[in-house]
């Protein structure tokens, strides 16, 4: 059974491109463009892994991460965090509030699948 | 015993020893005598009594006469000269006793002026050495304070309580742009001697500086502290504090000095790099993210279909045009804050062109001239670097085309300041040019590594070559930034002469309380202020149309620290009162109206007494207007009027003019608010003293004397 991977973002010029490309590995991709809509579409949906964005209008990237990891029933959900700042200390916030990676903008789709499946197959 | 009673005993002592041998001889005589004896003496005295009466009585008032000559010679005369000796040590040292009386007495005054004279020649040595030493470390202090009045920093010494000893002109001229208010003083006016700096500064960071510096000092530590303030207005200072030690070079602070740096434009200007930098990275970030996954999907499966390959495309297309539009608004945006850090002081063109030739002639001997200068153009420019590198172009171009002379042209457009450098010779080729840019420059035995590129580049400006052909010449052009200089510190030296005022360290030692009835007249601080007004009848409306102000700190009426306001009082001058005032109707029209310039001069003079000449006059005005401006003159007022009723009662008049001229003080203007107010503060400086003589010292002695005083019944 294919993976389901749940694309969070409110740019569509990177959404197309991720779900492009997922879909392309054999995922089965949903699209949330807000954070709001993520826990939604994260309950109706189940993926089995997050490619959030961090700078998203209603609810941040970070607070959809938060959120997520207090509720246990989710424990096992991988969460991506995708991010067009590039800090040191917002990679570390990142992590902190659960993440289990963390992807600074541009980056190469190739490493980004790469760690896609490294976390699906762990 | 007194003298008189002296001599009276000695009169008796002398008419007992004139008579008293021969009466006891008599006696015992009379007893040791028969009968018969005794008859025939009483015969023989009986007739001569009359003569050995008369001769004794001679005798006696001989006697008595030179009794009395000796005690007018000796014993008076000795008390007159030791009254004259007296008035020597000590009222009036030049004073002589007149050699009078026997020789004894004479030689004895002689010695007593000799001695005075010794005594006078030793005090005017040792006054003359104290004046000298006086006179020493007076210049010592002038010296000082003209050295920090020329600095580029403002700097100011305070004691510990936080009363301002020194401040230099740049401190003056800092917190004087600082202030921001309608009138000529608001703000401005709050640094001065003898005033608190925590009117400027917040007082906690001072203390916390002040302790650190402790902290320092006892941890062996270089002593000093740094903090950064915010000023009403939002201004940012930077502050350092250096302590000042006690003179006997122990540890014990006794003061401190404060450069003071405005780094407003510093702060905004590295927020603005910032936040180019911030929209040039971080902003381009998301797009390039865009871009890049977009790119490689076209790449890595190029067999999509068309459909999606287009909207590939479109991502690509979109977000680079996006980002170009970004790159674009960011360079106008912030231009100005992406040229070069390299230090660049604000030069005048022409002081740079004059060095430029100076430097061109001297160095190659060739004649420069200029033709159209703006000789206002201030620019931002490394001028040593700047005028190197016209000096190198002018030694290439004797090189290579022997000009009979250089000209030189300075115009501006807009920000940019066109700097031209011109020859009459042959057209040169752009290649030519581009080497001379590009190698290290050197001229007549100087070089430099940097290129003439470099040094363009460090002043964010440019450099080309262009021809006049109708002239048969030629130019190099540099352009390079214009700069708005500061207003340039407008010198108020004319102003009063004598040593400069911003400084008066014997204020080291003052006590903090400003206004206290029972401290010494000399020592206080005050205000000495008058006003113009539209007519004699406050309480008919007539207004205030000028007020004038000076401070009297430790003594000395400081001319730099005053205050000057028109008034626009709201209604008509009267026609007969403008020759007495000379202020005019358009004068007062747009000046701040009382409700702007009384809660003003109120900042001015708060903590100080206030002086006025016929007080009563002005305090009515001021007072009239309490309710309307809520403000409150609540401190001690001294009138001269009073003071000189006090000194002079049997005088006639105590009209301004009159004492000015009884107490010897002369004026050159007057009938101006600030010239009548210099004008009391010198009276009132003159009348101290002769208050101390009167046994009036302290504030609260002057102010009952005054009360006291016919004049103190006018009521306005």
């Amino acid at each position: 059974m294919a993976h389901k991977i749940l694309i969070v973002d409110d740019e569509p010029n990177i959404v197309i491109s991720l779900e492009f490309l997922m879909k392309k590995e054999g995922f089965e991709v949903a699209v949330a463009g807000d954070g709001e809509d993520a826990l939604a579409k994260v309950a109706a949906f189940a993926p089995d892994l997050v490619l959030l964005d961090v700078m998203m209008p209603k609810k941040s990237g970070f607070e959809v991460c938060e959120a997520l990891r207090a509720d246990p029933a989710r424990a096992g959900l991988r969460i991506v965090m995708l991010t067009a700042k590039g800090r040191d200390t917002e990679v570390a916030k990142g992590l902190a509030l659960g993440a289990n990676a963390y992807v600074t903008k541009p980056f190469s789709t190739k490493e980004l699948v790469a760690k896609v499946k490294e976390l699906l197959a762990a | 015993m007194k003298a008189k009673h002296r001599l009276l005993l000695a009169v008796v002592v002398l008419g007992l020893l004139m008579t008293g041998p021969f009466v006891v001889t008599s006696l015992l005589v009379w007893l040791d005598m028969q009968d018969a004896e005794r008859e025939m003496l009483t015969k023989l005295l009986i007739s001569r009594l009359p003569i050995g009466t008369m001769m004794t009585l001679f005798g006696f008032i001989l006697g008595v006469f030179v009794i009395h000559r000796l005690f007018k010679q000796y014993v008076e005369g000795l008390l007159r000269m030791s009254e004259t000796l007296r008035l020597m040590l000590g009222a009036n040292r030049n004073f002589r006793v007149t050699p009078d009386g026997p020789p004894e007495v004479q030689q004895l005054a002689r010695a007593a002026n000799d001695l005075a004279q010794q005594r006078d020649a030793l005090m005017d040595d040792v006054d003359s050495q104290i004046a000298a030493a006086k006179a020493s470390v007076e210049e010592e202090k002038n010296r000082l304070a003209a050295l920090m009045s020329e600095l580029a920093q403002a700097v100011v010494v305070c004691n510990l309580d936080g009363r301002i000893l020194l401040y230099n002109n740049r401190a003056r001229l800092q917190f004087r742009a600082l202030a921001t208010g309608p009138t000529s003083v608001s703000g401005g006016a709050l640094i001065g001697l003898g005033r608190s700096i925590h009117s400027i500064l917040e007082k906690s960071q001072v203390r916390h500086a002040q302790e650190v510096i402790r902290q320092r000092l006892a941890g062996g530590k270089a002593a000093m502290a740094n903090f950064i303030t915010t000023l009403r207005g939002g201004q940012l200072l930077r502050v350092q504090m250096v302590p000042v030690l006690a003179a006997d070079g122990g540890e014990a602070m006794t003061g401190y000095v404060l450069t003071i740096e405005n780094i407003t434009r510093n702060i905004e200007q590295e927020a603005r790099r910032d936040q180019v930098l911030h929209s040039l990275t971080e902003g381009s970030r998301s797009a390039l993210g865009n871009i890049r996954a977009a790119v490689a999907n076209l790449i890595d499966y190029p067999e999509m279909e068309a459909e999606l390959r287009e909207r590939f495309l479109k991502v690509v297309g979109d977000e680079v045009a996006a980002m170009s539009q970004r790159l674009d608004q960011t360079m106008a945006e912030f231009s100005d804050s992406m040229k070069t850090r390299w230090p660049l002081e604000d030069i005048l063109g022409i002081d740079m062109i004059a060095a430029a030739q100076r430097r061109i002639e001297d160095r190659l001997g060739l004649p420069t001239k200029t033709e159209e200068l703006d000789d206002a153009l201030w620019i931002k420019a490394d001028s040593f670097s700047l005028v190197f590198a016209l000096l190198y172009l002018a030694g290439k171009l004797v090189d290579h085309y022997e000009p009979r002379e250089l000209r030189f042209r300075l115009s501006s457009e807009g920000k940019l300041a066109y700097l031209d450098l011109i020859w009459a010779g042959p057209a040169m080729s752009s290649e030519t040019f581009y080497t001379w840019e590009m190698e290290s420059m050197q001229v007549a035995g100087e070089t430099t590594p940097m290129t003439l590129r470099e040094v363009i580049d460090r002043h964010a400006g440019e450099i080309w070559y262009q021809r006049e052909k109708a002239a048969h010449r030629a130019y190099f052009r540099f352009v390079l930034p214009v700069a708005t200089p500061e207003v340039a510190p407008e010198d108020e030296r004319s102003r009063g002469s004598g040593r400069p005022e911003y400084y008066d360290f014997d204020l080291f030692a003052a006590r903090n309380e400003f206004v206290d009835l029972d401290r010494k007249l000399s020592e206080l601080t005050y205000t000495v202020f008058d006003t113009e007004t539209t007519g004699l009848e406050p309480s008919n409306g007539d207004e205030i149309i000028q007020i004038g102000a000076a401070r009297i700190v430790n003594n000395r009426q400081l001319r730099q620290e005053i205050f000057n306001q028109l008034v626009d009082p709201e209604r008509p001058l009267r026609p007969e009162s403008i020759p007495i005032h000379g202020i005019s109707e358009d004068m007062v029209r747009g000046q701040p109206n009382i409700d702007i310039v009384l809660p003003a001069f109120h900042e001015f003079c708060e903590d100080t007494v206030l002086i006025a000449h016929n007080a009563a006059f002005d305090m009515r005005f001021l007072q009239l207007k309490e309710e309307r401006t809520g403000v409150r003159f609540t401190q001690p007022v001294l009138d001269t009027l009073l003071l000189s009723a006090v000194v002079h009662p049997n005088q006639e008049s105590h009209k301004l003019d009159v004492i000015l001229e009884r107490l010897g003080i002369g004026i050159a203007k007057r009938h101006n608010a600030l010239e009548d107010a210099f004008a009391t503060g010198e009276v009132f400086l003159k009348l101290v003293p002769l208050l101390e003589e009167m046994g009036i010292v302290t504030l609260r002695q002057a102010i009952e004397a005054s009360a006291k005083t016919q004049f103190a019944r006018v009521k306005y």
